[in-house]
């Protein structure tokens, strides 16, 4: 038995998360002694507050990183070795953090629903029940949402900068819990919303299984739950390799449940559809990016020497993924089903990227990488998402949220410049050129052609075309077609949401336009460190 | 001049005139928007007659590195197929919004303000793509092209519109997902020799092995076939043209799908030479089967738009195959047929246009004929502007045609018998049609053409004149650069054959030139 060594803790380093975790105790603190009526502002100040700090942090930390091997990688492991702060992490780190601040954004408004966000009044009330209506008339709100969210966003951060099987499994549950009862808050068809938290607990768990299963037998096979040494075990293939298949098959299940992945994609309709949509939003982006980072690390990190065994296997889930999510989305007439389809759709574009990774030695000078086409990709998804489902929380009737595509006939009418940016962000969807979907796609489809996957490269492009007929269909629909009875309706949003819609706009229209910056930042992120 | 951005400037005059009408009243809107299309037309009519030489090969190029971390650049340039494109489309955009100036504010259609918008957002765009000299940004314009169409498509015109809207796009965009992986391609091929780079001419030095080739020419040549368009792959073309205004189905047949036949010859033929030429049979087939079936159907139609909309199907197949002959005459044949094509069927829509505005209807078999009488002028203009469709000597799409069917002759006998019974056919579908719609007994009188209506089809059917006796300023832009692309290609003309010599089978010869002509 080794001797215990006391683990230094670099605080710098790890500052984003810290501060992240200390705001979301305060949060808990706050509910707990503050008076309710201050609560609200004290929990959005609070929470954006410490969204910006940690922002802050990580440019910080970005600009002030060891280099190793001329650049080619950056950062730090930190606490003995269990968390990789490098290049990748930050980059995950700052786009979550920017995704949270506008989640949070959508989270505190009031303006669309009366007054009250789009929260329960009181969760522990039945529905239909004297207890809701009470908690209604009286305006209730819960804010605990606040400090939910910021347990998530600690949990995405931590996901992706995980260096051991162990912290990645603590991140993951730690991003999962929280949004399990997020989605179950829900103040209009309550018992949709909490029908979808079940659904999402039931499912996560059980994937949360297959992924620990796969952690026990990977370590099995290497003897230490340390990616390195995972990665070293690999390389000198000792130990049983039939342990290694299986738990990379195991631990993918779990990591393919998270982004979405056929066939592992049942719950996103169902989830995406009954969460609050301020909630969805966030979790579509957050979740994605958190979990590819983190699927990232642990292929390209731990089973990067073995990369002829995983890719042929994520070939298939890639194509099965993009065309499991554009096929069932044609068939979606809920707006939001529609986009939670089209997001397993754009699980499958990313797939396409992650394969294509080849070492560093085989791409040319100024080439891209697959990380780098990643990480961009993960950029222009998160935005557009966020941006999209903010705008579906404006259209409404006099039940709330109108999300029924029927429901939307003749929107172009009604407000052109709502129609106009959801048309945008369907475009971007679709990755047509001038927005950021097009740069998106271009970069990941270049990283599969040029690892010699054009198979799927070709499957890739025909599920975009599955999928171009889809947004175009919903453009149809807002523009050419006569709404039925009185049309929607299109609430106006306070500041906040008008700032979210705002941010995902000029994001996705920037990145298409000039993607050279963020695309240098991809590159300056270089690869991960062990 | 020299030192001036002259593309840039041309592109960004109808680009702002776009983003400046939707936020005027209709009637200035209309004024203004005329004016920057008026403006764009001028500036380019005097750079092509003061900055570009004849000989000069790519020129007026601009070079501005634009997102490094994928060798793409803002690069942009004319030789003399991209000049003609151009200045085809500034002189048929004034023609088009005068042509439209009360149609978009019709009860039903989208308004004249967003009508003039889109349109100039079209003409930006197209010429961005003619100019393009970086596949990167040739994709990118390409598909942006795509928005305002479906815009003017869906927002504009008969009812069912919504749906030939979808119809359209779908197409379209599946062909420009195609080519994306074709473009994509090229960047590998590109980054696997050691400089990921976009622009042409790094391209074009570029070794592609053949089997790379083929692929990415099918990429391309798929796409460029959909916007052309070529049998199989032309049926969203007669829905849109049925449904839509006759002012946008000028811009989408006699602009817009020329970036099709233009695709072929800068990217199918500069870049991928050797691949073009092993599927030129296939290509040749299928220009084929594009003339003499898009002559058939059309007819067979009862409505007068479908009817024109197809026979540009008949006419693209000419390009095609003057295209893929690989030979002088060809070449010129099909780049001239690309002018007169969009001067003819410019003029030929638009005038069934005004028919249609004045009957009611667009169906055949309704209006009964009789224009003659009550409308001389429409139905004379009619007429002038149909038998230049169907190739009549004098006129100048005649010039084309000779010169795409000589070539077809030379290429193989059969080839050219084949082509030349879409003259027959030309002349069935356009007379019948005149006969039908014009001739017979007055039912019902109707108004001639109003001043503006002359004016807008004057100088189309001036043009149609002019080139028809005097081809050779034509001619004088593009032959240099039908040679420039058949040296890339490696085909030279095989050398006139003396008359006396019996052996000097002039087919053989063509077919040897062409199959090794590669290997050079």
């Amino acid at each position: 038995m080794n001797e215990f060594i006391k683990p230094t803790v670099e605080y710098f380093e790890l500052w984003p998360l810290l501060v992240v975790f200390g705001v979301a105790c305060v949060g808990v603190m706050l509910e707990a002694f503050a008076p309710r009526s201050v609560r609200y502002l004290a929990q959005v100040l609070l929470t954006v507050g410490g969204l910006v700090a940690a922002l802050v942090g990580v440019v910080l930390i970005a600009q002030d990183t060891d280099v190793h091997q001329d650049g080619v990688a950056r950062g730090v492991l930190a606490m003995s070795g269990t968390i990789a702060v490098d290049g990748p992490t930050l980059f995950i780190w700052g786009l979550v953090l920017l995704l949270a601040i506008a989640g949070t954004l959508l989270f505190a408004e009031r303006h669309l629903d009366g007054g009250v966000s789009a929260f329960a009044g009181q969760a522990a009330a039945l529905p239909g029940t004297e207890a809701e209506r009470e908690a209604s008339t009286k305006g209730l709100d819960h804010t605990e949402v606040y400090p939910l969210l910021m347990f998530a966003v600690f949990g995405m951060m931590l996901f992706p900068a995980a260096n051991d099987l162990l912290t990645m499994f603590v991140g993951l549950e730690v991003l999962s819990l929280p949004l399990y009862l997020l989605c179950g808050l829900a103040r209009r068809r309550r018992l949709l919303s909490q029908e979808a938290a079940l659904k999402y607990f039931l499912l996560g768990a059980f994937s949360s299984g297959f992924f620990l299963y796969g952690v026990a037998l990977v370590y099995g096979y290497a003897g230490s739950m340390q990616f390195a040494a995972i990665n070293e075990a690999v390389r000198n293939d000792t130990g049983n390799t039939a342990l290694l298949l299986v738990g990379v098959g195991l631990l993918s299940v779990g990591l393919f449940f998270k982004v979405g992945a056929a066939p592992f994609q049942a719950w996103t309709p169902d989830v995406y559809q009954g969460a609050p949509t301020p909630v969805t939003a966030f979790m579509a982006a957050g979740t994605k990016v958190a979990a590819f980072g983190a699927l990232l690390r642990l292929f390209y990190v731990a089973f990067g020497a073995d990369r002829w065994s995983w890719q042929p296997m994520m070939w298939v889930i890639a194509i099965l993924t993009m065309m499991v999510g554009a096929v069932l989305a044609i068939t979606q007439t809920d707006v939001k089903r529609l986009l939670a389809y089209s997001s397993v759709a754009h699980t499958g574009f990313l797939l396409t990227g992650v394969l294509g990774v080849q070492q560093s030695s085989a791409l040319a000078e100024g080439e891209i990488s697959a990380l780098q086409a990643v990480l961009f990709y993960l950029a222009t998804y998160g935005f557009a998402t966020l941006g999209a489902f903010a705008v579906v929380s404006l259209v409404r009737d006099s039940g709330g949220e109108a999300t029924a595509l029927s429901r939307w006939a003749g929107l172009g009418k009604e407000s052109p410049v709502v129609a106009g940016v959801f048309a945008f962000f369907l475009l971007a969807m679709a990755g047509i050129p001038l927005t950021s979907g097009f740069v998106g796609k271009l970069a990941v489809f270049s990283v599969a052609l040029a690892a010699g996957a054009w198979p799927v490269v070709i499957a890739a492009v025909l599920a975009s075309v599955i999928a171009a007929f889809l947004y175009v269909r919903v453009i149809k629909a807002m523009y050419f077609d006569e709404p039925v009875g009185e049309g929607p309706t299109v609430a106006y949003p306070s500041v906040l949401t008008a700032t979210t819609i705002a941010l995902g706009a000029a994001v996705t229209l920037m990145l298409g336009i000039l993607p050279g910056p963020l695309l240098d930042l991809a590159a300056l992120a270089g690869e991960f460190i062990r | 001049m020299n030192d001036l951005p002259v593309l840039s400037i041309l592109i960004a005059l109808p680009l702002v005139g776009a983003l400046v009408t939707p936020f005027l009243p209709a009637a200035t809107a209309r004024l203004v928007g005329l004016g920057f299309a008026g403006a764009a037309l001028v500036w380019a009519v005097v750079a092509a007659l003061t900055s570009y030489t004849l000989d000069g090969g790519m020129q007026l190029t601009e070079t501005h590195a634009w997102v490094e971390a994928l060798g793409v650049h803002y690069a942009l340039g004319v030789d003399g197929l991209g000049l003609l494109m151009v200045l085809l489309t500034v002189v048929l955009v004034p023609i088009v919004l005068v042509a439209s100036w009360h149609e978009a504010d019709a009860p039903g259609n989208g308004g004249s303000r967003s009508f003039v918008a889109w349109v100039l957002a079209l003409e930006a765009m197209s010429l961005a793509v003619f100019t393009a000299t970086d596949v990167f940004l040739f994709y990118v314009v390409f598909e942006a092209t795509l928005i305002p169409a479906y815009f003017l498509i869906g927002g504009f015109g008969r009812a069912g519109r919504g749906r030939a809207a979808t119809k359209f796009l779908i197409y379209q965009l599946a062909g420009g997902l195609v080519m994306l992986a074709s473009v994509i391609g090229l960047y590998v091929v590109s980054a696997d020799s050691g400089n990921p780079s976009f622009l042409l001419t790094d391209l074009a030095a570029l070794d592609i092995d053949p089997v790379t080739q083929r692929w990415i020419f099918l990429g391309f040549f798929i796409a460029f076939a959909i916007k052309a368009p070529m049998f199989p792959v032309h049926t969203w073309l007669a829905d849109t043209t049925e449904r839509t205004t006759t002012g946008t189905s000028v811009l989408l047949v006699c602009v817009l799908d020329k970036i099709g036949t233009f695709g072929m010859l800068r990217f199918c033929l500069g870049l991928l030479p050797d691949a073009s030429q092993w599927a030129t049979p296939v290509v040749v087939v299928l220009a084929l089967i594009s003339i003499v079936y898009g002559a058939l159907v059309a007819i067979g139609q009862d409505d007068v738009l479908r009817l024109i909309g197809l026979t540009s199907l008949s006419h693209f197949g000419f390009i095609v195959l003057g295209i893929f002959v690989f030979s002088t005459q060809g070449g010129s044949g099909a780049i001239l047929y690309m002018v007169n094509h969009g001067i003819a069927t410019a003029a030929l829509f638009l005038v069934a246009g005004y028919l249609v505005q004045r009957r009611g209807t667009a169906s055949i078999k309704a209006m009964g004929g009789g224009v003659e009488k009550s409308a001389p002028v429409l139905a004379g203009a009619f007429l002038i502007a149909g038998l230049a469709a169907c190739g009549l000597p004098g006129l100048s799409p005649f010039v084309s045609e000779m010169l795409v069917l000589i070539a077809a002759f030379q290429h193989a006998w059969w080839v050219g018998a084949i082509a030349v019974t879409a003259i027959v056919l030309a002349a069935i579908y356009v007379l019948w049609l005149y006969q039908r719609t014009m001739t017979g007994p007055d039912v019902v009188e109707i108004a001639d053409l109003d001043r503006r209506e002359v004016g807008t089809l004057a100088p189309l059917l001036l043009a149609l004149v002019l080139f028809g006796f005097a081809p050779m300023p034509l001619l004088d832009v593009i032959n240099p650069n039908v040679e420039d692309t058949l040296a890339e290609v490696g085909v030279t003309d095989e050398p006139p054959t003396v008359p006396a010599a019996d052996h000097a089978a002039s087919d053989e010869a063509a077919g040897a030139a062409g199959s090794q002509g590669g290997h050079e």
